[in-house]
């Protein structure tokens, strides 16, 4: 019974990284750059839904709702004024550099505004806990809620890239600007699109990680931020069924290694794999071939 | 009044100047050649057109409006549509796809339709591949696939660069038949290409140009008679 928990924890909180994963993927894949802001993002809508939750007296809903929007606005915010000015002129590498500033920036903001010391969150989800096999097997509120969301967001999402003519388009951006633009694509408009979406996401990641462990600091975003990268890059970047894959694999590995190898050792553990998987399939486990432009 | 026209267009690449101060002028209802060797600034001319590439100095003139200055993706709704060179379909999408992004800027749905019916008339191949990635077509059909992309926005002007590229013959006359029809149809042609004498054969007048400066243009026939452009264009 405990490896089935162990399973169910792992996909838990690799639904966590999947969606926040879904953020980098996308912006990679259109924008063409690492938006290594993204896991601070995340904590950014924990600390909207917590100050909507304690001193606006709000509902756990309307507490998603507003981390949403913030986020939402954070996210095009920082694609306007940090990146697109870079766009054009500058190398990756600067635009890189650009990101880490941003995080930093984000994180040192939310520490002046809400202090260093780390806030407890209460959980916003009032789906009661599941107990299975006569109480052997306890399946969280909070875990239920977080799969169905994944799963829900892998779903409409693909849809929306596969069957709209807005998500086509972004697919169209991602492969080739120009000759999107010849079809009459604003492309900036895209990719400011593909900002708001990654961080909307992140913001319920957000929520969803403080309420299964409800503890937030100004650095919360940083871990599962860079695990997520990790994910997506696992999955193959630029590749959203990748991001799923890559993200619930990733919480997997790291659960069962923390039950039955070392707690100390599982982030190492993480990571080892990684990079074996890089060697064998250096594009990631769904990751398209680089296409050479004849 | 022209329909399209180029005047002293000076565009740079960082510090390389590629088009050193060009005019032209292409008239309703004409089959324009711009032809040149590799490197000559076709493809930026084209570029510049449609605003892919900023022009320094000069000024385009549509329909008598100044879009010098009209970002790129405002381009194709103004009724001017480029194929450009190395086709660029996007391989991801299926063919239908691709086709529906050329008519990306049109909404009536009926309309559209019509356009995706002529299109398949004109390519009959597409619409027997109308569910394949684009990426998996053979060089001549994707060359299909940019031109009926194209057509879907219902163009007033077509621009193409180098159809013809790394084509085989029976497909390079492919090629040129659906120019020849598409410009019988009503749609302004300019056409940029290195296979010179195919060109010059379909155009009504034609422009050489010569590293970012035009330094012929005439009619289409009195080019291919010329003795110059017969020896550095037709190989003869
Ligand atoms: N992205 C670029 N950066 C720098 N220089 C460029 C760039 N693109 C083109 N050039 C230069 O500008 C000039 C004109 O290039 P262009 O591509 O317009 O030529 P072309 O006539 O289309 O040639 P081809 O027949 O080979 O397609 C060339 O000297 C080329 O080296
Ligand atoms: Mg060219």
């Amino acid at each position: 019974m405990s490896f089935l928990s162990y399973m169910i924890n792992g996909i838990s909180l690799g639904s966590v990284y999947a969606i926040i994963a879904l953020g980098y993927t996308m912006v990679y894949g259109i924008a063409k750059m690492l938006n290594f802001a993204h896991g601070d993002v995340i904590m950014v809508g924990g600390y909207a839904a917590l100050t909507m939750l304690l001193n606006a007296n709000a509902s756990p809903l309307a507490a998603v709702l507003v981390s949403i929007v913030v986020c939402t606005v954070l996210g095009i915010t920082i694609e306007a004024v940090a990146y697109r000015p870079l766009r054009a002129a500058a190398s990756p590498l600067a635009v890189l550099i650009t990101a880490i500033g941003v995080s930093y920036l984000l994180q040192n903001v939310v520490l002046l505004i809400f202090g260093s010391n780390p806030k407890n969150f209460q959980s916003v989800i009032p789906v009661p806990d599941l107990k299975l096999a006569g109480g052997a097997l306890m399946i969280t509120g909070e875990t239920i809620v977080t799969i169905i969301s994944c799963i829900v967001i892998m779903t409409v999402l693909t849809l929306f890239i596969n069957r709209t003519r807005t998500g086509q388009a972004m697919q169209a951006v991602s492969e080739d600007k120009g000759a999107a633009q010849l079809m009459g694509i604003n492309v900036n408009q895209t990719i400011a699109l593909t900002f708001a979406i990654g961080s909307g996401l992140a913001a319920v990641a957000g929520v969803l990680l403080c309420s299964s462990y409800p503890s937030l600091s100004p650095y919360t975003g940083s871990m599962p931020g860079i695990k997520a990268f990790v994910a997506a890059v696992f999955g193959g970047i630029g590749s959203i069924p990748g991001a799923m894959i890559g993200g619930i694999l990733l919480g997997v590995i790291e659960i069962l290694a923390k039950a039955y190898i070392s707690s100390q050792l599982a982030d190492a553990i993480v990571f080892a794999v990684l990079i074996v998987v890089l060697l064998v399939k250096p594009t990631g486990l769904l990751g398209k071939q680089i296409q050479e432009k004849v | 009044m022209a329909m399209l026209e180029a005047k002293n267009l000076h565009v740079y690449y960082g510090v390389i100047q590629a088009l050193k101060g060009i005019s032209f002028e292409v008239n309703q209802g004409e089959v324009i050649a711009l032809i040149g060797a590799n490197g000559a600034g076709k493809t930026t001319t084209l570029h510049t057109l449609t605003g892919l590439l900023p022009a320094k100095q000069g000024h385009i003139i549509f329909e008598g409006k100044d879009i010098t200055k009209v970002p790129a993706h405002k381009i194709v709704k103004m009724g001017i549509a480029h194929v450009p060179e190395g086709r660029r379909v996007f391989s991801q999408l299926s063919v239908y796809e691709n086709l529906m992004m050329g008519a990306f800027t049109r909404k009536d749905k009926g309309e559209i339709a019509e356009s995706l019916a002529n299109v398949y008339k004109r390519f009959p191949r597409l619409e027997e591949r109308k569910t394949q990635r684009a990426g998996t077509l053979s060089g001549g059909e994707q060359q299909m696939l940019a031109m009926g992309r194209a057509l879907m926005s219902r163009p007033r002007i077509i621009l193409m660069d180098e159809p013809s590229m790394g084509l085989s013959p029976i497909f390079v006359n492919e090629i040129f038949d659906i120019i020849k029809e598409v410009s019988e149809s009503g749609t302004t042609v300019l056409l940029v290409e290195q296979n010179a004498k195919k060109a010059l054969a379909i155009a009504d007048r034609a422009y050489v140009l010569e590293t970012g400066e035009i330094s012929l243009e005439g009619r289409a026939e009195e080019l291919l008679h010329n003795e110059a452009v017969q020896k550095a264009y037709l190989g003869e």
